[in-house]
Order: C-alpha cells, then structure tokens, then sequence
C-alpha cells in the first residue's frame, strides 16, 4: 500500500542502490550484487563506447532499430534473448555455486539467493526462451510460407521495443533497488504489499504485464500471417512443419498470456491500490492467483516447445534427405497437445487441497499430453529411418534431445501421478524435470534452429568444429547438472534452499556445479563459434542460398535474403516445395516478368514504445508518480501520431527487383553444385545437386 | 557417473534414515514410493525403445558411400507403423490412468485409509519459520517437535499465519499447503518408532531453510509419556506467547526467546490457554475488517505499534 511521505523521485533514494550497502557493511553478498551491477554499467559504457568509436549510431538507428523487417527484428529478438541468456546461464552458475559451498549457508544472503532464483526463472522464461523463440519464427515463418513480412510488420517492431523494455528492467533491477523474492510464479501473499513492500515484486509485476502485452500482439501477428500470408498453393496441408507448431504456439499465446496480464495487475491493484484479491484479509484469496497464474504458465511451455518440435522436424527430414515422415499425424499430435494444454494447469498445484476426484482428473488429462508427445518422437524415429543421414550441428542437437526428451518425458508422467507428486512437488525434481524439457526441449531446438537458418540470415555457415563442441558441452552440462537434481529431490531436498544441512545431498551438489560449469563452456563455445565463423566467413559464404539441400521455400532465395524476401511469389504445389522443385529441374526459374515491389517503411515508434514503457514502468515501481503520467501520456500521443502516418510502404521498382534476382541467378549458375560430400567445405556455395544415387 | 548416482539413490543406508519417501516409515510413504516406481517401469515400456533405436538408427542409416542400407527418401507413411505409435502410448496411459486414479483415491490426504481407531487430532499452524503443533484434545502445543504414536492415524489440519507454507513429513506422506484464512487436511501414519525430518518446502524468507522439525513416532506408551513432558514442562500458551512465537524469528531466535531448561535444546513445549488457539488464529482473517501490518504475523512490522514501538514488552 502506498505510504505518503514521497519526494520528487518517490520511494527512489540513495539507500536504493545496492553501492550503499558495499559501503555500509561490506561482505561476499554484497560484493557479488555490485559486481553484477558493475557488470550492467560496464556493459552499457562499453557498448555506447563502441557504437560511438566505429560511428555505428546512424547505421544502428536507420538499419535495425527503425526497421520494421521481420528479418531484421527476428535477429535483434534473437540477440536479446542471447544477452539474457548469458545473464540467466550466470546466475544458474552462481546458485549452483551456493548449494555446492553446503553443507552451511554458503556464501550468498537468502535474500539475495531468492533474488537469483527469481530472477533467472523470469529471465530464462519471458526474456531467452519467449523471445529466441519469436526471434526465430520471426526470421523464418514468412520466408517458409513465401511471404515478404508479416501481417503486422509495425505491431511487429512494437512487440519487439516491449519485450526489450520489459527485459530492461531485470537489468535495472540490479543497478537500483532489488528484484522480487518470489519466485518466477510470485505467489502472494508472499509477494503482496504486507510481506513484501519493497520494490522487487513491482519490477516484477510490470516487466511481466509489459512483456506480456508484447508477447500477445506476436501472437496475434504470427497467427494472422500464417492465416492469410501463404503462397497461393499452400493450403494448410502443405505447410511445414516448423509453421504448423507456430500456429499452435500463437493460438496459444493470445489465449494464454491474457490470464497473466490479469493476475500480475490484480496483485498490482492489491499492491498500490489497497485491493485485497489475493491478501489474507477481507476475502482476498491466493488460490485465485495460483489459478490465474497456471491457467497461463501451462500452455506457456507448450507455446515454447511446439516451435522446437517444429524445429526438430525440419532438421531430421533435411538432415536424413527425406521426407517427414508421418505429417497429418505430427499436425494432429500438435494441434492435440496446444488443445490439451489448457486442461492440466492444476497439476501445478495438486497439494492445494482439492478434492482427489479433480486431482485425478486433472492427473490423467496430464497423462494424456503423453500420448501426441510420444506420437511425435517415433514420427522423427521414423523419419531418421531409412534416411541417409548427416551428422551436421542441428542434427546432433536433435539426436541429443531425442534421447534427453523422453527422460524428461518420463518424469513428467511420473509427476502427473498426484499420489508422487505430493512427495516430489517443491522439490529438486521437479527443478530436474523442468529443466530436462526446457533444455534438451526447447534450448537445444533453439540452437539447432540458429545454426540450421544462420546461413540463411548472414550468408555463411556457421563453424562446424565449434558446433560440435557446443553440442557435446551443452549435452554433457545438462546431463551433470540436472541429472543429479532428480536424485537429490528424491532425497527430498526442497527447491530454492539457499542452505543445507543434509550430508547425503554433497556429492550431488558438487557434480550439478561441475555441470553448471560445463554449461557455462557450453555457452561460451557458441559464443567462439561465432567468433570464428564470423573470421572465416569468406571461406564459408553461400550466396546461392541452399547450404543444406533444404527441402522448403526458405532455401529457394538468396543468402541472405532481400529486403523483399521474394522476386517473384513461388506457386506451391508439394509440401516440400523447394525439394520437388529441385528434383523436377525447376528450381531458380527466371522470371518473364517483374512488379514493382512494397515493403515496410521504417518507422521509429517501436524503439519509441520501448522507451517510454521503460520509463513508465520505472515510475511505476519507484512511485514517481508525475513521471508515470508524463510518460502514459506521451505513449498516447506517440501512438496517435505515428497513426496519422500514411506513408507506410516503400516500393521498390520492378527494375531493381529484376537487376537483383538476375545478378543472383548469374550468382547461381556459377556455383558449383555439391552434393553432400561437400556440405561443410569451402566448396559449398549454397547450390545442390542430387546426393549419392539410390544404393538398390 | 549416472549409474553410481542412481545407486546412491536407491540404496537405502546412504540415504539419511528417514527423510525420504525411497525409506518410507509409513504405509502411505509406502504406497507413494510403490506407485512411482511401477509408474516408472511401465513408462520405461515407451522410453526404452527410443533410447536403444535411435543410436541403432542414426548409425545405420548415416549417410557413406556404398552403404547397403536402404534408402527410402519418398517413404512417409505406413498404417501398421501408425497403429504402434499410437497405439503403445495410449495403452500405456490407460493403464497408468486406471493405476493413477485408484492410487489418488486411496491416498487422498483428506481421507484416512490406513491405521485403526481414533485418529490422533493434530492442529498445524505455519509461521515465519516455525511449525506450530497444537494437540487440542490433548492440551498441549509444540515447535520444532511433533510426537506422534505408532500404528496409529494422525489427523492433521493445517493453516498458515503469515504466508503459504506447504507441509510435509516425506517418511510419512506427501505435502500439502497451509493457507492464511483457510484450514487442509492431511492424514499420517507411522508404522516404527523414529525420528524423521518434517519441512516447509514452500520458499517463505530468510528462515525458510531452517524451518524443519523432528516427527518422533513412538508407541503408545512412550506417546503418553511424551505429552506429559510437554504438559509438565511447557508454558502457558497464551497471547502474549503466541505473539513472541508468531513473530519473523527461526528455530535459534525463537527458541532463544521462549525457551526454558526444562525444554529440550531445538523445541518449546506449551500448555494450552485457548482452547480454541487454532480457529482464533483462522478468524483472524473472516473478521469483515481490514488486518493492519502490524498485527499480520510475519510482516516485518508485526508486534509493533502503529508509532513503530514494541508491544506486550
């Protein structure tokens, strides 16, 4: 509840910043939260350093941060979403650390510990896997469907500023006052005014409704241009895979993140405004946001892992050289799961008390997901069967998480069973399941999916030796990691200890921090892959744009693509159009004729939005309250200003259009076609010929 | 290093005596850890196979000249091969379910399957970090100790006075979470005299780790004895008291603050002045007004005046 005695700056004073206490009494707590500020300014100074040394700033405002491209936004998605990543992966390190310096209360505040728990699941979930997700879908989805942007190429660029906001305030938060302490969920009564009334839970709240607001016009925009953007052939049983799974996670999305927007504002209501939805007293009930909460955090994990089977299923049919095989039953096996994932959120709370009748009903509509989950694992089986395949990077991440999944899978059957989950909820198995699905699940996908497409988006392939180093860190870390957290939960050791005392869990605990370690590698490896792939990019370049012998539309354009994606809008009639092009000799056709083409104009009311909700939501948490207004109302004006803006399009002459493809097929004719001995050498210019002839 | 950890995991004299349901000291622990292992065995049945076949396939089928395996690019659908994908899982979930919903029934916390006679009535009150034990038909209460007798059932209601805790004695039986306001129920049972480790596993603050307590089941005699300890030697639980114990203190704090020499080192004993303590606590909440900070057990302003001055000192 809102006190009266504010200054001009609210709440905001020079005890907020965590330097006051180093100062006051410093000790190792306090040096690992300043260090972790440090880190934030360093980073900042060092990037508007750079940007400025290399005279970046125009290039960065008129090429990325106005463009309403969706290849462009795709890519700053997905550069975010590594940024928060290396901040998520840091604070797993550091918490591991603290468990590992057991048995004893480590060297880290329970506070503080909270604060990293906290703080990576809001991170990990909203601010790497939502946005690396969207990141990808966003570079791939019009150029798999054969259209030039999305439907909404603005909302597009102001999903994009909202996302970045909201994840900006994670990162204030270390530099001004402290996050919540409550966990990802942010159950009250904890975090509710009474328990809590420091700032964290308010940083919460607002980088959840913000980003939330931003994440639901994505789904709208991916659902919208999947519905109404196809190539004219593409009827819904032609579309890829990868776009099927987008559908579902958008649909997903529009009906999922309305219920977290609601919850994080009644605890607003209840938190500035004296409300008691969720307080002990006068009626409020936590049970209701517990509800809410799950009612979205449910199909929150299937609108991150459908994208990744989607993934997966592109990469086993290029990288076997078949077909997929089994695809209305893959396209009912998704569709069944985005379905059946808004009937199980209660199994998130089966100790709440209800009675066993829904507990079981509840258990078994759990049990049910299995079903399509397992359908979907022996339809890749399938594909893999019979196939010729390469050991390329998305391969091996997706051999990886076949095997990895299904562990997962198997502890996530065993917790549908109430009877079991009253002994392993809250625990560190559950940690371990989540982790096993979320991991091998969606980051491995996710990763496939960068070193699967990069080529596409830069123009050269990505390293090979370091992406096989990153797959075996990244396996060989999950595994040390993660695997022992099952045990040790089912040793009983509850989740979010920041002590303990148990002389049984130690062994455990050493080996999660060596994985910890090793995932730490992991992250670093894609980092040097990078690095040297951008080093060596003259050896690797694909212009002809087809590294892989890919089988979908994406493969039939340059490397990388233009601004307008499409010279020419293919006419689809296969599902793996590109595939059957190729083998009937009619990839690359030159065009009689060309038209003038329209793509977004560049705007700058996405990176305006970002700031302003930036502001605003700083208001907000410091109750600065002149400050929150100042900034709603120029978000207003901003949004009606920019809506008198009719010059939206920029049309490119059917003469430039026509001089580029022409410049790109003489590009092509002059590669040399490969076949898949070539794949990773400096010979592959991105053009295919048919592989090794049929054996029989 | 997998296969060492999953035997350290099994193996029962590793393991701490009692702190886990892979020990179960109850019949319900029993029954949990039965269930999740033959759950386990059967999911094995769709598991398995992925593991063996897909190094077998993708080592097969890998791409190299001359290979004399079949290539079959086109191939992308066979009924007999669909009929097995589907069907393997969804007979698998039918049995699991069949096993699940018996299982739910029958361990359902709220119902009290196991153990004769009357049950043993237990009031369960969480606090910032402490569970209290209120033995209403006894007249006694506890913090940090929750004797129990043997062979017996153990009727517990739980609620919280401060925030969602969620209570568990894994030897004995599941979870289930204590709310501010609202009462759960939760049935023990133990079928040996021992100690065994209770816990809050729902994360609650600074003291959440420390907020562990010692289940000691005995027989009924010793049972008998030890509530006579607790009567004999513990003090008056009256307002003033609860206040002290409901404050944001640990086991150290609280104990420091409460305890006397006739107590043991890591647990209070109390004789019951209330003798409704438990539904004064829940009414607290249904009272049609507004609760001030200061008088919300677990507040960090808890016990203080509204001019921020220290009250019933």
């Amino acid at each position: 509840m809102i006190t009266q005695d504010q200054g001009f700056f609210g709440r905001l004073t020079w005890d907020s910043f965590p330097v006051a206490a180093l100062i006051r009494h410093p000790g190792t707590n306090e040096i690992v939260a300043n260090a972790a500020a440090a880190v934030v300014v360093v980073g900042v100074v060092v990037v508007v350093a750079l940007l400025s040394w290399f005279r970046l700033w125009g290039p960065l405002w008129r090429d990325w941060l106005t463009s309403a491209d969706h290849k462009k936004i795709g890519i700053m998605y997905v550069v975010f979403a590594v940024v928060m990543l290396a901040r998520g992966v840091l604070e797993g390190v550091v918490m591991r650390a603290q468990q590992a310096a057991g048995p004893g209360d480590g060297f880290l505040a329970a506070e503080h510990f909270a604060e990293l728990f906290s703080t990576h699941g809001t991170i990990m979930i909203f601010f790497v896997a939502v946005p690396f997700v969207f990141g990808i879908a966003n570079y791939v989805v019009p150029l798999m469907i054969g259209a030039r942007d999305v439907a909404f190429p603005v909302m597009n660029q102001i999903s994009l500023g909202l996302t970045v906001s909201a994840g900006m305030m994670l990162m204030v938060s270390l530099v001004v006052g402290e996050f919540s302490t409550g966990g990802w969920t942010a159950y009250p009564p904890y975090t509710g005014a009474a328990f809590n009334p420091g700032v964290g839970p308010d940083y919460w709240i607002w980088a959840i409704v913000v980003s939330g607001i931003g994440t639901t016009l994505t789904g709208i925009n991916f659902a919208v241009t999947i519905y109404k953007l196809r190539a004219p052939g593409m009827t819904f049983m032609r579309l890829p895979m990868y776009c099927w799974t987008i559908i579902c996670s958008s649909i997903l999305i529009v009906f999922a993140m309305p219920p977290l927007g609601v919850a994080a504002l009644l605890l607003a209501a209840d938190r500035y405004l004296d409300f008691h939805f969720f307080t002990n007293d006068l009626g409020g009930n936590m049970m209701n946001y517990a509800n809410l909460f799950w009612l979205f955090g449910h199909p929150e994990v299937y609108l991150l892992v459908l994208p990744a089977y989607g993934i997966y299923s592109e990469v086993f049919a290029t990288f076997s050289a078949k077909r997929l095989y089994g695809y209305n039953s893959l396209v009912i096996a998704t569709m069944s799961i985005a379905i059946l994932s808004f009937t199980v959120w209660l199994h998130h709370f089966f100790t709440m008390g209800q009675s066993a009748l829904i507990n079981a009903v509840f258990g078994i509509a759990t049990m049910l997901i299995a079903i399509p989950t397992g359908v979907k694992v022996y339809d890749w089986m399938a594909t893999l069967w019979r196939g010729r395949i390469r050991f390329s990077v998305p391969m091996l991440y997706g051999l990886a998480f076949l095997m990895l999944f299904v562990i997962g899978g198997l502890s996530g059957v065993i917790l549908a069973n109430p009877t079991v989950d009253y002994q392993v909820h809250n625990t560190l198995f559950l940690v371990a399941h989540f982790h096993n699905v979320l991991l091998p699940g969606v980051l491995f996908g996710l990763l496939a999916a960068y070193n699967y497409w990069f080529p596409k988006a830069f123009g050269f392939r990505l390293n090979e030796g370091w992406g096989r180093v990153s797959v075996a860190l990244w396996t060989l870390g999950f595994m040390l990691t993660f695997l022992p957290l099952y045990f040790v939960g089912l040793l009983g050791m509850p989740r979010r200890s920041f002590s303990w005392e148990d002389p049984d869990f130690h062994p455990y605990m050493i080996v999660a921090l060596i994985g910890a370690l090793v995932v730490l590698g992991a992250l670093l490896s894609v980092l040097v892959q990078l690095w040297v792939s951008i080093r060596d990019r003259d050896r690797t370049r694909v212009p002809a744009g087809d590294p892989w012998d890919g089988r979908t539309l994406e493969w039939s354009i340059p490397a990388p693509p233009p601004a307008y994606n499409f010279a020419i809008i293919p006419r689809v009639s296969d599902r793996d159009e590109f595939a059957a092009a190729k083998e009937g000799g009619a990839a690359y056709p030159s065009p009689a004729a060309y038209e003038d083409i329209d793509i977004p104009r560049n705007t700058g009311i996405g990176f305006i939005l970002c700031v302003l909700s930036g502001v605003w939501m700083f208001a907000l948490v410091w109750w600065i309250w002149w400050l929150a207004i100042l900034a709603s109302v120029l978000i207003i004006l901003a949004i009606i200003f920019w809506s008198f803006d009719s010059s939206t399009e920029l049309t490119i002459p059917a003469e430039e259009v026509r001089k580029a493809h022409e410049a790109w097929l003489e590009q092509v004719r002059q590669a040399p076609a490969i076949d898949r001995d070539d794949e990773t050498t400096s010979r592959n210019r991105g053009l295919a010929r048919p592989d090794l002839e049929p054996a029989t | 290093m997998l296969a060492a950890l999953v035997a350290l995991a099994v193996s029962g004299p590793v393991m701490g005596a009692s702190d886990s349901f892979m020990d179960p000291q109850g019949p319900i622990a029993a029954v949990q850890k039965t269930h999740m292992l033959r759950a386990t065995w059967l999911i094995l049945i769709a598991v398995i196979p992925v593991l063996v076949l897909v190094p077998l396939i993708a080592w097969r089928y890998r791409r190299r000249r001359n290979s004399a395996a079949t290539y079959a690019p086109n191939w992308d659908f066979s009924a007999g091969l669909e009929f097995l994908m589907w069907g393997v899982p969804v007979a698998i979930v039918v049995v699991l379910s069949i096993y699940l919903w018996k299982a739910t029934h029958r361990l359902d916390p709220y119902a009290a399957p196991f153990g004769e006679g009357p049950a043993v009535q237990v009031q369960v009150v969480g606090l910032d970090w402490k569970w209290l034990f209120i033995y209403p038909e006894l007249g006694i209460a506890s913090v940090g100790e929750m004797g129990m007798p043997t062979g017996r059932q153990v009727a517990l209601t739980l609620t919280t006075d401060t925030v969602m805790q969620s209570f568990m004695i894994p030897a004995l039986a599941g979870q289930i979470y204590a709310m501010p306001g609202m009462t759960t129920q939760l049935h023990l049972v133990a079928d040996t005299p021992g100690v065994m480790q209770g816990e809050n596993t729902q994360y609650n603050g600074r003291g959440f780790t420390g907020q562990k307590f010692e289940t000691r089941a005995m027989t009924q005699d010793d049972f008998n004895g030890w509530v006579e300890t607790v009567r004999a030697n513990g003090i008056l639980l009256d307002g003033d008291t609860y206040r002290t114990l409901a404050m944001r203190t640990d086991r150290t704090e609280v104990q420091a603050a409460l305890g006397t020499e006739k107590m043991p080192d890591n647990a209070l004993y109390f004789r019951l002045d209330d003798g409704d303590l438990f539904h004064t606590i829940l009414g607290r909440y249904h009272r049609g007004t507004a609760l001030a900070v200061h008088d919300q057990p677990g507040t960090a302003d808890f016990g203080k005046t509204p001019t921020g001055q220290e009250a019933g000192e």
